[in-house]
């Protein structure tokens, strides 16, 4: 038994009924990201000691006879955008190098409460700004599918670390689409929840109105699992969504059956055509007719205002982060370069930022400043803030007909490390299948659907706002009617 | 340097050549239990950094929650000021880099505050003034600053910097004026009469402690110049973090007569932010870092809107106390004070001590003169205000009760309060341990009247003569020699009795 092939929800019931142990499952994993992860590099930091401290008191309390949850005692890899106390805590970034948070995330503790293992921290663009983790300050992290590809990004590294089979599962956070579009690259399945369904307590902000995490699992139900692990209402997030968290598990489990009867999917226009690859179009039209042959109805909706997602969140998410990013000064903690005793507080100020942030951070800071300052608000970010509602109105009107919403979750599969590098607009684009929900605030899933080329192709299926559980079931469906995860057709590292 | 003339003249000058119009921004701390976004304690005077959590320190992640009760106590304080309570609105981040601010943005309110359009009646010399509020938002305090080493105190020059966060996030509602012009010369006393006024209204409500030295209450004071009967406004300087009610009124007239100077010569007035140093009451200019910036204000997306529905609203507004001005007319009838009475001791701050000492057995008319008199002297000469004497109401009471038994002279009644001031005990043992009892008993003031007689033989002659008026010398002689403590009247009595 290769407790490394093993999904979350089956390694759960077998440490719950003996079969094996936490100790045992974590070590498997850290010893597959022994052998892989210098080829893959997910993680920027393992936490041996502190995942089998973890894993041997889930197993000191199962043997108590404690009745723990589903994915008590699995591991799991950390997007290190979260806060872990006493582990580093970097966000891709050298201004946060070393870093050690004196507090954890909401969802770290809602981690630590599962029992759920931290095997370490991934890499990540830095702060969350990119779709391929080449921004990352400590170097690109890997496609296991072809490693000399991007996993996505910016959760690249949780990606390419669940699809390396070195953790079952993961968390990711998404903005524009930094779990979403690196799930659909790597093959795996991966969920924005609704704005609001998981604590941002904890989460570094890169923009507020946008970030939200949520998880990455090889298969829907574990997915699931999680998701219900780490959603809910939070008094410390004043955004957070005071409402029961979606029924996603049941969802998972309902759609694994394969009954989509009754079922009325809206496939959006916009969201094809020019910029999306032949390929996976073609694997996106065979998605839809398994949809079909499982009970759905699919019919086309449109969404105009979509086409201006783009511009608008490149206004939106930079404004916010030039103000989230001022905190990090050289005053409190991080980096400080240039404190020699003679040089001002301004300008060591200006020294550690221009050392520590990376070009496509300062990129965004000088972006969103431009778009906020006096006499531009209106035409920039107000404008933007308009669109949004457009977006949402185009959403509402297409839900009156459908269901859910599809549409590729990216554009084309996952390009080669360096070909975008320095294409500011060609990485943007990226993202414009999982901008709309973002910038609605929407769950959204993304879920393998085949295969183009040899790489991984994945589905994004949006729901109304709460309405989580019905990505899940549709996501659940068409992993049923493929029959096994997709990963499993994964060229071995 | 040009000596400035007596300011209390310059502003009677300045304003027969231009109408002065201020405008003040005042700052209040809230007294919540805890900070206006996080559950760090706001308690005064704590060791630096120690009321300090990840949310008050901004460190990356972390995110406000806000303050229930602060949101209350500003839409009390809008209520108080008769101002519209917004229906909907927003907080909105002001972004600036100073390492004060742990976030490098604070965390306000910009186009959407909660409470705007109200006023407060303020009455000077006789007069009453409507000022006009603008606005009364909320927002979260900054840390606070210890610039180390170089001339001034301030961060350019110095050699290092010290920083405590926990004052950092502790709510401050901003009060802001409309400008208020048409006060003539009477402008300073104009200023410290709203900020006196604003005082009590939000000790009344009980929202604050409003206490100046300690910064829970702070002006900034917009004052400008235009030629008088132009009608067009003149730029005005804002001089920032005004620290008592005297500052106040001292900084609207310095910069009064600063501007009118200026002015005079053919210059023009800077727009500027401008300090006040309370040695010599004066002004100067601030550094260019706190000048006006763009702060590229944007809505706070970490924060849900604020909606204080009606029934909310409502609610608050019964829980008003009665508001200064309607307690100052309920207790002008019990104290039988008249307006202008009235009006001192509301400028002086000292009604509601009158009104303690009434009610603790003095005649009103005598409390309010130990209060408006020689008390508010003593609180003038001690830079404190009347109400931080180490003296209570009930003790004042107790002064005025042995004055009016005979057992104090006046003189020795003040003795008697300076003692109370001065050792914290209460009047009768400072009377008992200092011996100010009044002597009236003729045996024990017989021997004093005969050395005085004896010492001035020509002023006896004089008695004797008949020229009664001469007696005061005497009189005088004798309660030198008692060091006050003999009653004057039986003194006079004596000597005309033993020169008769």
């Amino acid at each position: 038994m290769d407790l490394t092939r093993m999904t979350a929800a089956e390694l759960g019931a077998a440490i719950a009924s003996g079969e094996t142990s936490s100790v045992e499952v974590t070590q498997a994993h850290l010893d597959r990201i022994a052998a892989v992860d210098d080829r893959v590099h997910a993680f920027l930091h393992v936490d041996t000691d502190g995942a089998l401290a973890a894993a041997r008191g889930v197993d000191e309390r199962r043997g108590d006879g404690e009745t723990l949850g589903p994915l008590a005692g699995v591991p799991l890899a950390l997007k290190d955008v979260i806060v872990t106390r006493g582990i580093p805590t970097t966000v891709g970034s050298r201004i946060l190098e070393g870093w050690i948070p004196p507090y954890d995330a909401t969802v770290t503790t809602k981690l630590r409460e599962a029992g759920i293992v931290v095997l370490g921290k991934t890499n990540m663009d830095e702060f969350a700004m990119g779709s391929s983790t080449e921004n990352s300050a400590y170097g690109p992290s890997h496609n296991p599918w072809d490693l000399d590809r991007v996993p996505g990004g910016s959760s690249g590294g949780s990606s390419a670390a669940v699809a390396a089979f070195s953790a079952p599962l993961g968390i990711g956070t998404d903005t524009g689409g930094s779990i979403r579009q690196p799930a659909a690259v790597t093959g795996i399945v991966g969920h924005k929840p609704t704005y609001g369904g998981v604590s941002r307590y904890g989460l570094v902000a890169f923009s507020s109105s946008l970030d939200q995490a949520g998880p990455f699992a090889r298969t829907v139900l574990d997915a699931a699992l999680l998701h219900e692990a780490m959603a809910g209402h939070d008094p410390m997030d004043s955004t957070s969504i005071d409402a029961p968290v979606p029924p996603v598990v049941a969802a998972a489990r309902q759609g694994g059956t394969g009954d989509l009867t009754g079922l009325r999917v809206g496939v959006v226009r916009e969201l094809s055509g020019q910029g999306y690859e032949p390929g996976v179009e073609a694997v996106t039209r065979e998605a839809l007719a398994r949809l079909e042959k499982l009970g759905a109805t699919v019919h086309e909706v449109s969404c105009p205002s979509f086409g201006y997602a783009l511009p608008a969140y490149y206004l939106i998410a930079p404004s916010e982060c030039s103000s989230n990013l001022a905190r990090f000064d050289a005053v409190r903690y991080g980096l400080r370069v240039g404190d020699d005793g003679v040089r001002s507080l301004e300008e060591v100020m200006s020294l550690t930022r221009e050392a520590g942030f990376g070009p496509e951070v300062k990129r965004r800071i000088m972006l969103g400043t431009y778009a906020l300052s006096s006499g531009y608000y209106d035409a920039y970010y107000g404008q933007a803030q308009k669109v949004r509602t457009l977006i949402s109105r185009d959403f509402a009107a297409a839900f009156e007909t459908a269901d859910v919403l599809v549409s590729p979750a990216t554009p084309t599969v996952a390009f080669p490390i360096g070909e975008r590098a320095n294409d500011p607009l060609a990485m943007y684009a990226a993202d414009l299948c999982t901008l709309p929900a973002s910038l609605a605030g929407l769950p959204a899933i993304s879920v393998p659907s085949g295969l183009s080329e040899g790489l991984p192709v994945g589905l994004q299926v949006m729901a109304p706002a709460l309405a989580d559980d019905r990505c899940y079931r549709v996501a659940a469906a068409l992993e049923a009617d493929r029959g096994h995860p997709l990963t499993e057709e994964a060229p071995a590292l | 340097m040009t000596t400035l003339k007596s300011t209390v003249d310059s502003a009677a000058d300045v304003a027969s050549r231009y109408d002065p119009v201020i405008g003040l921004e005042t700052h209040v701390e809230l007294g919540t239990v805890s900070k206006m976004f996080c559950g760090c304690p706001t308690t005064f005077g704590a060791e630096p950094n120690t009321q300090v959590c990840p949310v008050c320190l901004g460190l990356p992640g972390s995110l406000p929650v806000p303050n229930e009760v602060a949101i209350e106590s500003t839409i009390r304080i809008g209520l108080a000021l008769h101002c519209t309570i917004a229906s909907w609105c927003r907080f909105a981040r002001k972004n600036y880099f100073y390492p004060d601010m742990p976030k490098n943005f604070q965390i306000s309110q910009y186009d959407e505050p909660l409470c705007t359009d109200g006023y407060l009646d303020v009455t000077v010399a006789g007069r009453t003034v409507r000022v006009e509020i603008e606005r009364v938002h909320l927002e979260e305090d900054t840390g606070k600053s210890l610039h180390v080493g170089g001339a001034t105190g301030r961060i350019h020059g110095a050699d290092h910097s010290l920083v405590d966060y926990n004052r950092a996030g502790i709510p401050l509602v901003e009060v802001v004026t409309k400008p208020v012009a048409g006060t003539g010369a009477l402008a300073p006393e104009v200023g410290r009469a709203y900020v006196t006024e604003l005082r009590e209204l939000l000790r009344s409500l009980g929202v604050s402690d409003v206490r100046m030295e300690q910064g829970s209450l702070r002006a900034d004071v917009n004052v400008s110049l235009s030629p008088a009967g132009s009608g067009v406004w003149g730029t005005r300087s804002e001089t920032k973090n005004v620290n008592s009610l005297r500052s106040v009124e001292r900084a609207i007239r310095y910069e009064m007569s600063r501007q009118a100077e200026v002015l005079d010569r053919g210059g023009r007035v800077v727009q500027e932010t401008r300090h006040f140093h309370e040695d010599n009451g004066r002004t100067t200019p601030g550094r260019s870092k706190e000048e006006a910036t763009d702060y590229r204000y944007f809505p706070e997306p970490d924060l849900v809107p604020v909606a204080p529905d009606a029934a909310w609203v409502e609610r608050l507004r019964t829980t008003l106390p009665e508001l200064p001005a309607a307690r100052r007319a309920r207790l002008a009838g019990q104290l039988g004070a008249t307006d202008f009475e009235m009006e001192s001791m509301a400028n002086a701050g000292v009604v509601e001590l009158v009104a303690a000492t009434a009610a603790a057995g003095a005649p009103a008319d005598e409390a309010r003169n130990w209060w408006l008199g020689y008390l508010t002297q003593k609180a003038n000469a001690a830079e404190i205000e009347p109400a931080d004497l180490a003296i209570s109401p009930e003790q004042v009471a107790r002064v005025v009760a042995l004055v009016g038994d005979g057992t104090l002279s006046v003189g020795l009644a003040r003795q008697a309060v300076d003692g109370v001031l001065e050792t914290g005990a209460d009047v009768d043992t400072v009377v008992a341990e200092r011996g100010l009892q009044r002597v009236s008993d003729v045996d024990a003031l017989a021997a004093a009247v005969d050395e005085a007689i004896a010492a001035q033989p020509d002023v006896a002659e004089k008695i004797r003569a008949g020229k009664v008026a001469a007696a005061g010398a005497l009189v005088g002689a004798v309660m030198k020699a008692t060091r006050g403590q003999a009653d004057a009247k039986t003194v006079r009595e004596l000597i005309l009795q033993k020169l008769s």
